[in-house]
């Protein structure tokens, strides 16, 4: 209210043949309404203060295009592209333990394999020479009993040709015991011998 | 007087200054323009003076606002508009910090000064112009004759071309300064009507509390408009630049 009434005191004189029949419409709408219009027009379309509007804003609207251009926009762009440099450095460094560790993975599955083929044929060639030796224990056994069992047969012919060759002299040692028994009189050797060899023929 | 919605517009002198017989006086409004550049750059300034490999949350909103404008400039006026980027950033933070600022109460609304949009919009158009001529001469005017136009309908085409470039200072203008004064005179009205009914009784009270909603909701409304407003006004600016960066491209 102060403002603007004391500003309405100097309006006039600015613009003075506009200002005094605006100054009687203030004394019949009232002085709050005076107030406001002190210059008579909307206040936004006020020309009277053009020129100061375009003067502070031409200063103050270059110093900041001024700096914005100086100092923020490079700022900030430099913030971004160090940003975006620091991501596609570090993009490239994972690509590369990437390939670094795909390649580690290559070599070990080769080295694997070729371990794998390795004790494949060690193992191969254990269990062909544990078969071949194998082979040659259950051969040399096979021959060893089959001598044994030889040898065993061998003897039990033997004992038998030995027991069968006994068996005639019992028999007559029987057969004179016997006939001595029965009819007290001694049989003569050759008798009884031929009795037994007649026995055992029809044996 | 209080009540009154267009006291808010009132420029008040605050040093007068004169310089030959023209007024250059620092009003309220200049105190303004001081203020939206100081907030403006201010905040720019220590936003980003840590320059964090990670941002914080005040230097995600300065990156954020660069990244804003630099891709609304490339897609307006492709990558030969960038150096426009400084202009047309100003602009945009200028006006969004001018309109922001007067959604404060009591605080001065520069925006809603034709003579303030007129300015910066003849700002826009200008720079179009010289640099249009500047870069491409004689060939800048093709921008009033679009490819593909049958010769007899040539002459009228091209006038409306014409009309059209030359109103756009004043739509430009326009619609920025028509926008923040038409919302802070309704917000004002609003908010008088709450001040008037509640001095009239426990009804009036009572009846202060529609206008008291209305006025919370225009506030929400107020501040997107202040957005969009300077959203708006940096796409048609990016839109005009491209004109002038590719004359026979549209």
């Amino acid at each position: 209210m102060f403002v603007t009434s004391a500003y309405a005191q100097t309006a006039p004189a600015a613009t003075d043949p506009h200002a005094a029949p605006a100054g009687e419409v203030h004394t019949e709408t009232g002085a709050a309404h005076g107030g406001e219009h002190g210059g008579g027009v909307f206040p936004p379309f006020d020309s009277t203060h053009f020129s100061s509007q375009l003067l502070w804003l031409v200063i103050t609207f270059g110093l900041f295009y001024l700096l914005m251009k100086k100092v923020i926009v490079p700022r900030v762009g430099g913030i971004l592209e160090h940003r975006h440099d620091r991501i596609a450095q570090d993009l490239d460094e994972a690509a590369r333990l990437k390939a670094e560790a795909d390649a580690a993975v290559e070599t070990y599955e080769k080295e694997l394999a070729s371990a794998r083929s390795k004790a494949n044929s060690i193992a191969e060639t254990a269990r062909e020479a544990a078969k071949t030796k194998a082979a040659a224990d259950r051969t040399a056994i096979e021959a060893e009993l089959a001598a044994k069992l030889s040898a065993a047969e061998a003897r039990i012919g033997e004992i038998k040709t030995a027991a069968f060759a006994q068996v005639g002299q019992i028999a007559e040692e029987t057969a004179s015991a016997v006939v001595d028994q029965l009819i007290g009189a001694k049989a003569t050797g050759d008798d009884i011998k031929a009795a037994v060899a007649a026995a055992k023929t029809e044996a | 007087m209080s009540n009154d919605p267009i006291h808010q517009f009132q420029i008040s002198k605050i040093v007068p200054i004169e310089v030959g017989g023209i007024d250059f006086s620092f009003t309220n409004a200049s105190l303004f323009m001081v203020a939206t550049v100081a907030c403006a750059a201010g905040f720019l300034y220590f936003a980003t003076s840590q320059r964090g490999l990670i941002p914080g949350r005040a230097q995600s909103v300065a990156e954020m606002s660069y990244e804003f404008i630099a891709g609304m400039l490339r897609e307006g006026a492709g990558s030969h508009g960038m150096k426009f980027f400084p202009f047309v950033f100003s602009l945009f933070m200028f006006v969004l910090t001018a309109n922001l600022l007067g959604m404060f109460p009591y605080f001065y609304t520069i925006t809603s000064q034709i003579i303030v949009t007129f300015a910066l919009a003849v700002l826009v158009i200008g720079t179009v112009v010289v640099y249009g001529f500047y870069k491409h001469g004689t060939h800048f005017l093709q921008i009033f004759v679009p490819s593909g136009v049958p010769g007899i309908l040539l002459p009228l085409v091209s006038t409306i071309e014409v009309i059209s470039f030359l109103s756009r200072p004043i739509s430009l203008s326009v619609r920025l300064f028509a926008n923040m004064l038409a919302g802070h005179i309704t917000l004002k009205v609003f908010a008088g009507f709450v001040a008037s009914l509640g001095t009239m009784g426990a009804l009036g009270i009572g009846g202060a509390v529609l206008p008291l909603i209305m006025t919370v909701a225009l506030t929400g409304l107020e501040f997107l408009v202040a957005f969009l407003q300077a959203y708006v006004f940096a796409v048609l600016t990016c839109m005009y630049l491209n004109d002038a960066v590719h004359p026979g491209g549209h």
